[in-house]
């Protein structure tokens, strides 16, 4: 353990290019995946919280038991719809950090759409009275919830960050660990770990969970000082 | 009539039950323009129901309600209501009512006019960017009034507006309660305050257990009570009233 901690430590301070490579690819993966999946996923959930149409039940049962994928299926569906013969294999991504941007975003999206319509549609409750007697129509009061919400929303992407940031089977699978390509840090922990380094695998994974618990951190404080400014 | 007013507003054997028990019970009346109307009666008497079938919150189980000049899907409103508890959105006293007026379909420049004159009558003016939820009960209940103003309604709908206030509070709603009526907007309110029925109400509307029990002016009512439950209510009520 401490030897890891040391380990840590010195590609910390070392600064290690390759470390930082790999910290950073595996920062913009996960980042991009969730700004897809939010952009598509946050208005999903919002559509669903004010909508009432035939299946909705059934609709968010799916979406809520969606949010537990698990990363390895996610991969292989991604890595079959981008191999050569794929439906996509003409995109030639395979292999590349997009393929990996890709099978996140479809990872997290569910967690993402779930997490908010719960949220908005607790909103909605509070709001539909006063929004339908202003005259809004669904869509328009779904909009006005998304940016009424937009701080417990935050809690919900950070979720989806947690998520992207963690897994290791999607990336592995349509992305191959390759080196200095598609190597992020989940990956190289679990190399490190099969090839027997363990002080180099538990350092990343102490730099990985630093991380997370950074950017927890930030949004956190954002989220507390601008609910106790608007209340 | 045919002057484009939304009034009268007609109610025929309007009833609205929830799991069989009806919670408003085959009302029919008929409300014009002029004189305020108060909705009076105990809890649970269904004076909000009633409110919220008249302002189309909720759909009747039976009978009609008709407006002289029926709404259209998506069109301005020419109603509004304020509730017991505002509801106001995560962002600036102003841009409150500004959202008002911008689903109103009321464009820049007037809108902002609309925002700053309404404001100013309900003397919230300086606290136009302070955040409305961070306002005390009795400041939201005053920006949802102006909220309400900004849309120049023919017809407002009020929710025991100051039931969840203290009396200073209530005191300043009313008198913006009173400008509304002396502008000549038609004020429906409901209340079981028998003080403020009194000082804001030309006309009472008298409810029991979902039925429109007595209708009478404000005088009549109160000296002399035709039913048995509106006796009954009056002499109970008058000691806190």
């Amino acid at each position: 353990m401490s030897e890891a901690l040391s380990t840590a430590l010195a590609l910390l301070i070392g600064l290690d290019a390759k470390l930082i490579d790999i910290v950073l690819l595996s920062l913009r993966v996960s980042l991009s995946a969730v700004a897809i999946a939010a952009l598509l996923g946050l208005p999903l959930g919002a559509a669903i919280a004010v909508s009432r149409f035939r299946g909705r039940q059934t609709v968010i049962v799916l979406l809520n038991a969606l949010m537990g994928l698990p990363p390895v299926v996610v991969g292989l569906l991604v890595y079959l719809l981008l191999s050569r013969a794929g439906p996509l294999g003409a995109l030639g991504i395979l292999f590349t950090p997009s393929a990996m941007v890709l099978a996140q975003a479809i990872l997290i999206l569910p967690i993402i759409a779930a997490l908010s319509r719960q949220a908005i549609e607790d909103a909605w409750r509070e709001y539909e009275e006063q929004l339908r007697s202003l005259g809004a129509r669904r869509m328009n009061a779904a909009l006005t919830l998304l940016w009424d919400t937009r701080f417990s929303l935050l809690t919900t992407i950070l979720a989806g960050f947690g998520r992207a940031a963690a897994e290791v089977g999607a990336v592995m699978i349509v992305g191959g660990n390759i080196d200095g390509v598609t190597r992020v840090m989940t990956t190289t922990i679990a190399l490190e770990t099969s090839k027997g380094d363990l002080p180099l695998a538990l350092g990343l994974g102490m730099i990985l969970i630093a991380i997370v618990i950074a950017v927890n951190a930030a949004a956190y404080l954002t989220k507390e000082l601008a609910q106790r400014r608007y209340g | 009539m045919s002057n484009g007013s939304i009034l009268p507003l007609r109610l025929a054997d309007v009833s609205f039950a929830v799991g069989g028990r009806p919670l408003i019970d085959r009302v029919s009346l008929e409300i014009g323009a002029g004189p305020s109307t108060i909705i009076l009666g105990a809890n649970g008497a269904g004076k909000s129901v009633l409110m919220r079938l008249m302002h189309g919150l909720l759909s009747p189980t039976s009978g009609r309600i008709d407006w002289n000049a029926p709404e259209r899907q998506g069109a301005p409103r020419k109603q509004a209501m304020v509730f017991q508890r505002p509801v106001m959105l995560r962002r600036s006293a102003y841009a409150n009512v500004a959202y008002a007026l911008k689903l109103a379909g009321i464009r820049e420049p007037q809108r902002g006019v609309l925002v700053h004159e309404s404001l100013e009558s309900v003397g919230l003016l300086h606290l136009a960017r302070r955040p409305a939820r961070v306002l005390s009960g009795g400041e939201q209940q005053r920006l949802a009034l102006a909220r309400a103003w900004a849309l120049h309604p023919e017809v407002l709908f009020l929710d025991e507006p100051t039931a969840s206030l203290d009396p200073g509070a209530a005191r300043e709603i009313e008198s913006v309660i009173k400008a509304f009526d002396a502008a000549g907007t038609k004020v429906v309110m409901a209340t079981h305050n028998l003080g403020q029925a009194r000082r804001l109400g030309d006309e009472i509307l008298f409810l029991d257990q979902g039925r429109l029990v007595e209708r009478a002016s404000v005088g009549e009512f109160f000296s002399k009570p035709q039913s048995v439950q509106a006796a009954a209510f009056i002499k109970g009520e008058l000691p806190w009233a």
